[in-house]
């Protein structure tokens, strides 16, 4: 038995909202991959929650008219990896969110739940930002959509409003068009482990392959919350596909980003990880984008 | 306050409905009320995938998941395995004959989630069913005889689908 007050089920997105107004102290569950765990370990104990994982409106991948890519908050992360529009347009992110812990994890674990949680080891989490995905929430007023980067607001803390439920996940097409990526998980062991460091990256070439039209790079756990390295981005966006770019890109990292040191590991071995994350990241990102790069002498 | 809800499901194959109390997880509905002891308590946080069933054909750690959102789902335990006159299936089969069994405690998951890797008829290397693996834990083993049998079935099945 879980030591829960109260369970309340909500039936659709409409009634989810009425829930929340209700009562406002709840906890939303929706896989409960960390919501029940943390319950058990006392530190949610007697809490009441509100369960959203019955509701299959918010499960599966889909375009939009826009042909932006969205994925149903509750879809799961095996189902995200499976799925042939995230396999075709933003296979990275499928990649990514198969790292998560194990293989059962990987069958209740939510994309919702996991962007909700405002962890930042979160495997998915800097590959979304990385793609500069939108988050997707709905509430009594209706719905509204923020830039993930503004939804995640500090350490454990993300911008849902007291009525509110997240409800899809938006990739749009300026981002995923013509684009490729890669992720690249340091952990201490290969699975049921959470990352130390997560470095995601993607690029767009000139149709010549010559020139890096975008880059963009994303870090999990590398500051508080999952985040952008801007002078990483500005030292290769424009310049010529060759492996010094790729080297003042990987170095530019260490302007943006501000390890911290723990148990897991000490901000100097973060540093040195990020900058050779970052370097392997776009060259593969590159390949993929069907490029080449000729390594220097 | 108690609070208690009617779930109806299909179990190992079979229709049934029962009334639970809502703070249950699977686990203890499977074990409790149905008494469906193959179903582990291990961990009990998600680490362990000794409590492991099939859902809808996919793996869960049943302490980390709602007795109640089992409502309208097919699930499938140890004990839905044996035949109709107490046969033992393929995998179970191989498990004993590979001695991947030592105390017995994690067998049940693995051999479920063993079940949801085989259902799908392809070749897997074995990096790929370590890692479909490695939601279990297992103290006794060492993991290279469960390895072993797992991959015994998987050549077994892909020769009779050859054949
Ligand atoms: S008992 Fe469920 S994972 Fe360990
Ligand atoms: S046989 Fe004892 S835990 Fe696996």
């Amino acid at each position: 038995m879980y030591d829960m007050k109260a369970l309340y089920e909500a039936e659709s997105v409409a009634h989810a909202i009425q829930l929340r107004l209700e009562h406002p102290e709840a906890q939303i569950i929706a896989g409960g991959s960390d919501v029940l765990v943390q319950m058990r370990e006392g530190k949610r104990a007697g809490k009441e929650l509100i369960s959203i994982y019955m509701l299959d409106e918010l499960r599966g991948v889909s375009l939009d008219e826009e042909e932006n890519i969205r994925i149903g908050s509750l879809t799961s992360f095996s189902h995200i990896t499976r799925d042939p529009i995230i396999q075709k347009y933003i296979n990275v992110l499928g990649e990514a969110v198969d790292m998560v812990g194990g293989p059962q994890v990987r069958n209740i674990g939510t994309i919702g739940g996991n962007t909700c949680n405002g962890v930042t080891s979160a495997d998915s989490a800097s590959t979304l930002h990385a793609w500069e995905a939108i988050i997707e929430l709905t509430g009594a007023e209706g719905t509204r959509r923020v830039p993930i980067k503004d939804f995640y607001l500090r350490a454990g803390k993300v911008d849902i409003r007291p009525d509110e439920i997240q409800t899809a996940i938006l990739i749009p097409k300026a981002s995923y068009d013509r684009t490729a990526g890669y992720y690249f998980k340091y952990a201490m062991r290969n699975a049921m482990d959470i990352a130390t460091t997560g470095c995601s990256v993607n690029c767009r070439l000139s149709s010549d392959g010559k020139t890096f039209e975008r880059v963009r790079i994303a870090y999990g756990v590398a500051g508080p919350v999952p985040m952008r390295a801007p002078s990483a981005e500005a030292a290769a966006t424009g310049k010529p596909v060759s492996a010094e770019t790729v080297e003042q890109f990987s170095l530019a990292v260490l302007n943006d980003i501000n390890p911290r040191d723990s148990w897991r590991a000490s901000k100097a071995l973060r540093q040195h990880i990020a900058v050779e994350l970052a370097r392997r990241c776009l060259l593969e990102s590159v390949k993929r984008c069907g490029g080449e790069i000729h390594e220097a002498v | 306050m108690k609070q208690f809800k009617q779930v109806t499901f299909r179990l190992n194959g079979k229709e049934v409905s029962c009334v639970v109390d809502v703070r249950s997880s699977l686990t203890d509905m499977l074990r409790n009320q149905f008494g469906l002891t193959s179903v582990k308590k291990g961990c009990e946080v998600g680490e362990c995938g000794a409590c492991t069933v099939l859902i809808n054909k996919e793996a869960f750690n049943s302490c980390i998941y709602l007795a109640v959102w089992a409502e309208g789902k097919d699930i499938l335990t140890l004990e839905g395995l044996m035949g109709p006159n107490g046969e033992l299936s393929d995998i179970q089969q191989a498990f004993m004959e590979e001695a991947a069994v030592q105390c017995g405690f994690c067998t049940p998951g693995f051999i479920l989630t063993a079940y949801e890797i085989l259902e799908e008829p392809r070749d897997y290397t074995d990096d790929e069913l370590r890692k479909l693996l490695s939601g279990h834990l297992c103290r006794c083993t060492g993991y290279e005889n469960i390895l072993r049998a797992v991959k015994k079935v998987l050549r077994q099945r892909l020769e009779a689908a050859k054949a």
